[in-house]
Order: structure tokens, then sequence, then C-alpha cells
């Protein structure tokens, strides 16, 4: 017995040595699983970013096998969604994920980035970590609202009306540049064509490149954590930091560990609340796209209504337009904002908390109004928000330098 | 050849020629792409005028037609509300109409070749949502003192029953109207001006 399993284990390291002259499994795992040691404070906010890996992969997965069934044209597309629900073998399984993945993909991103508010992970020396993040995000964004046309719904084109006509605040350029990309002088079946080749090929292809920077630019510095000091400066006398630990088995495990749970919340809402009382699919949705009556209320879906606020609180065009772009692209220059000597939150002054509190209220409320109705007080609301939201950026800028702080620890704490 | 030998000069000036006739060539080669975005011809060729018979449209009601893929209003009017259109012209942003997209034969605050009928491009000249006519006069969640007129659900902007902007709306100028005829008393003609207009 014993000799069967020792010549098996010798034939399978044979197979391993003629694979590892050809490709470099071995050496490449080495270098990013077992040889990578992480720091080993990791906590709740460490999970979101192989989670947000899951979700990718289910949704490439998902994609996929609804492209089998579903016709890019504006006379089949919705009924082509509504075949899929009904009369495909688990197409309301495979849909479901995709939609419910959507918003969890968003949510996660959400929690992924706040991490990194909270321990400084975007500052010296992981600020392309951040920027290649930033630019996974608006790729998301793009891909999320270009597959949200898809099922021809009323929100579908109404929402896209709405948004390509953005691009027409800008001056003298932006009328044309609408004709552009919709491919005709209104939303129309070149449209969906479009939208449905940028959403399954081109948006995807960018996203997995640019997490694919990511994951490098991770590995080049190693990541960051709760304490926001530097374990490389703590080596022990083989060289290898004194609070690190290889990232494979422990953090694959703790990994598994958060997709074990995370797989049940999703599942809980995949199969019990798919719409989430109209938040993940809205309910106007489910109305065939009709180009003659815009909906009573139009909003975008829950992870775009921050922006959307901000957009609705500006009573001018191109301003608003403006403004709305700019509260995303201010974040990818969060790095060069933050001018703390200190990483993370654990050692900054009472400031940075109210800071991040503040800022933290404001995106929510603005999430939350960007969905109501709009009374005149919401508008005033909004605004309130709108203001603090960018506050939070240039109080940023003036206060880390001197903010107060604590000393950091020289070893990571538990 | 050793490497002393390397004439450095033009060494970086064939690399800068290479790079500068390759980036233009790939200039080029892109064109084709960025083009096919554009309206197909068929696209562009949808766009005949559109004949409605407005004999049937009752006093104060709405006729939603499409012409090249815009959604056109016909309103009937009645004379009250014509003869309110003065009274909200403090509050509009463009009450002459100035800065419209209309023809040049539509002017004033009625913005119609016949008062009775209002035809307008029905979508919101902010982000192109087509608005609701709300053509009740009184206080609305929206506006107190509001006088009838067309409200966009999608962010708030608000016109009165000649398509005209309030102020303070992100919609930056008034509805536009499209080219327009009547064939006779009860049939209009979308996409083509009178005889003689332009």
């Amino acid at each position: 017995m014993a000799k069967t399993a020792n010549s098996l284990a010798k034939r399978a390291g044979d197979m391993m040595n003629w694979l590892d002259d050809r490709l470099p499994v071995t050496s490449f795992w080495n270098a990013v699983m077992t040889g990578y040691q992480a720091p080993k404070n990791f906590n709740f906010w460490y999970y979101m970013g192989s989670l947000a890996l899951l979700v990718l992969v289910m949704q490439i997965g998902t994609g996929i096998f609804l492209t089998m069934w579903y016709k890019p044209s504006a006379a089949e597309a919705f009924a082509s969604v509504e075949f899929i629900m009904r009369d495909v073998e688990w197409g309301w399984l495979i849909r479901y994920m995709h939609t419910t993945g959507a918003s969890f993909f968003f949510i996660l991103i959400y929690l992924h980035m706040f991490r990194s508010l909270l321990y400084g992970s975007h500052k010296a020396p992981r600020e392309l970590l951040w920027v290649f993040g930033m630019f996974i995000y608006l790729a998301l964004m793009a891909e999320a609202f270009l597959g949200y046309i898809l099922p021809w719904g009323q929100m579908s084109y109404w929402g896209a009306q709405v948004i390509i006509n953005l691009f027409g605040a800008i001056p003298e350029i932006g009328e044309p540049l609408t004709i552009w990309i919709r491919g005709d002088y209104f939303i129309s079946d070149a449209t969906l064509n479009k939208f449905f080749a940028l959403h399954v090929i081109a948006v995807p292809l960018a996203i997995m490149g640019l997490v694919m920077l990511h994951l490098v630019a991770l590995r080049e510095n190693g990541s960051n954590n709760p304490d926001g000091i530097e374990i490389k400066a703590n080596k022990g006398p083989d060289g290898t930091p004194l609070d690190g630990i290889p990232f494979h088995p422990y953090y694959t495990v703790k990994d598994i560990f958060g997709v074990g749970m995370f797989l049940i919340l999703f599942s809980f809402i995949l199969f019990m609340w798919p719409e989430a009382g109209g938040m993940f699919l809205e309910h106007d949705n489910f109305v065939p796209a009709n180009p003659l009556v815009t909906p009573e209320h139009i909003k975008p879906v829950w992870y775009f209504t921050p922006f959307y606020a901000i957009l609705k609180a500006v009573p001018d065009k191109l301003m608003g337009v403006v403004m709305m772009g700019a509260s995303v692209v201010i974040l990818f220059f969060l790095p060069w904002l933050d001018r703390s000597p200190v990483k993370s939150i654990r050692y900054r002054g009472m400031w940075y908390k109210v800071l991040l509190a503040s800022f933290t209220i404001a995106f929510v409320r603005l999430g939350m109004l960007g969905m109501a109705e709009g009374t005149p007080a919401q508008t005033w609301e909004m605004r309130l928000w709108t203001l603090v939201y960018f506050m939070f950026f240039v109080l940023l800028f003036f206060m880390s330098p001197g903010g107060k702080t604590k000393p950091e620890p020289d070893r990571v704490t538990h | 050849m050793s490497s002393d030998d390397v004439n450095k000069g033009r060494r970086g000036f064939l690399i800068a020629a290479t790079s500068a006739v390759g980036v233009v060539g790939a200039g080029f080669a892109a064109v084709p792409f960025i083009q096919s975005w554009l309206p197909s011809a068929k696209a562009q060729a949808v766009g005949s005028p559109v004949e409605v018979n407005v004999s049937k449209l009752k006093e104060g009601q709405l006729l939603k037609v499409q012409w090249r893929g815009q959604t056109i209003g016909v309103l009937h009017r009645t004379d009250e509300m014509v003869a309110d259109l003065s009274k909200v012209d403090a509050v509009l942003a463009d009450p002459e109409s100035v800065k419209a997209d209309q023809p040049e034969y539509i002017h004033g605050e009625q913005r119609a070749l016949r008062p009775d009928f209002l035809v307008v491009n029905m979508h919101c000249t902010h982000l192109g949502c087509v608005p609701q006519m709300i053509p009740q006069v009184g206080p609305q969640p929206f506006d107190d003192n509001w006088n009838g007129g067309f409200y966009c659900p999608c962010h708030k902007s608000k016109f009165d029953l000649s398509g005209r902007v309030y102020s303070g709306v992100p919609a930056p100028t008034n509805l536009r109207i499209p080219p327009y005829s009547f064939l006779d008393d009860n049939t209009l003609m979308i996409g083509v001006s009178p005889q003689g207009a332009v």
C-alpha cells in the first residue's frame, strides 16, 4: 500500500516538474499565495475584495448563459427576458443571480472603498492601487448602466434617455455626441444593440484587465492593514515580516469562510426578495419601453442615486452635470488630498472621525434622497448634503497635514 | 559593431519617425470604427412628415404622436388657457421665446400658428423626459401657484401651456416647436412648414 502511494506521489511530483519547466506554476503560486506575507491583523472589512472577485466571476458566468437566450433588438428584447424568466429551464435563477449579483457587486465595492477611508489604504505607496480601483468602479458603473438598458422596460428606456442626454449638456459637441452614442436621433434598436455589445464584451474585458492591474499593484506593496503601518518595516532574521502570515493557507481559508457567509446572505435575497422592494429591480421596468410616456417617478437604481441626487440638487443643466461628474472624479484624487502622516483612523484625531462620519451620512442620505419624489424641502436637503460631500475633500486637504494624530504602534495590534 | 559605433541621434530619429507614422496610421484606422457609431443610412432616411387629424381632439385634450422618434404633443387649448398665458410671464425664464428652438413663424406667448392648437416637441430640454400635462389651475405639490402647464417627473422642470420654461428649474430653454402646418382646418402636417415660410 505505502509503496503504491509513494510511487503515485513521485509520479505527481514528476508531472509537476514537467509542468514547471514549461509554465511557472509552482513559482507563481509561491510568489502570490504561500510566499506572500499578508498582515496578520485583517478584520471583517478585508472580506470585500475577494468577495467582489467572486461576484465578478459569477456575473461573467451567469451573463454568458443569459446571452444564449436574450435577443438584443427593440422588438424582441423585453419578451426575450420574460421568456428567460418563464420558459427557459432555470432561466429565472440565472437571471436573478445576475440582477442580484449586480447590486451586491456595488454593495461590496462601496464597503471595499469605505475600508480604504477607514484605514488609509489609498495612501502612499498604494496610490496607483486606489486609482486602478477607481477605474474598476467607473467601468462597473458603465457596465451596470449598459446592462440596465437590455430588458427594454420603461426604466431601461427612460434611464438611458436621461443618462445619454447628460452628455448633451457639454457645450458645442454635446448634441452630436449624444447622436454618436445612440447611433440614432433617439433611443432605438441601434442603441440597444450597441449597448449589448459593450455590455457583454467591451466593458467586461476592460474590467478584467483592470482587476489584473489592481491585483498586481496590490501584491507589489502588499495589503495595508487596520493599523495602517507597514509590516515590512519589522522583519525577522529570515527576512519575512514579523507581523506577516502566508496568504495561503491563512487568508484563503478566512476568505472561504467569508464566501460561505456571503452566499447564505446572497441566496436569501436571491430566493426570497430578488426585487428588493423595487431597489434591485424597479417596478416600472416590468412595463415594456414606451417612447411616448415617461414613468411618473423616474429614478436610477440605488447604487447611482447619491450622484443622481447631486445632479437634481443643482438648478442648472450644465452645472448639474459638472457637479455630478466632479463628485465621482474627485475620488480619484483622494490619495493626494489626504495628506495626513498617519494612515489608519485608529491613530488620527477626532477631526477625521467627524469628517468621515459626516461624509458617510451625506453619501447615504444623498442616496435616499436620490430615490425620493423630490419635494422642495428635499431639494434643499440634497443641496446641504452635496455641500457636505464636497466639503469632506476640501477639509481633508487642509486639515490632514496638521490634524491631530496619535502615535502609531511599531507592531500591529489585535 | 561595438556600442560606440551606435549613432544615437539617428536611432532616436528613426524611433520617433516610426512611432509618429504608427500613431497616424492607427488614427486613420480608428476612423471607420468611430464613424460606425453614427446613425446608419437607414436611420437617416426615416423622418417623413406625419399627418394628424385633430377634428376629434376635444378642448383641453392632448394628443401625442411620434415624429422622427420624438414625442410631439398636440394640445387643443381652451380660450381660457390662452387668455391665462400672460399670467405667468413674471416667473418664466424666457417669456418671449427669444432663445427657444422654434421655427421663425412661431412667436409670442402663444407659440402657435393657431392659438387653439399648441404643437410642441414634448421632450424636456433638460434631459429628454416627456413631461406630464397638468392643466388644472391651483396649488400642486411642486408649485403653490400653478397656472396649468407641463411638469417633468424626472427633474422637476416646469413649463406653461405654451411650453415656456419657468425660471429656477434645470431645463435651460423652452420646449422645442417642430415645423408644422395646417393642410385644412382639421389636418395638421408635422414636419412641414407652411408654404412660403422658412
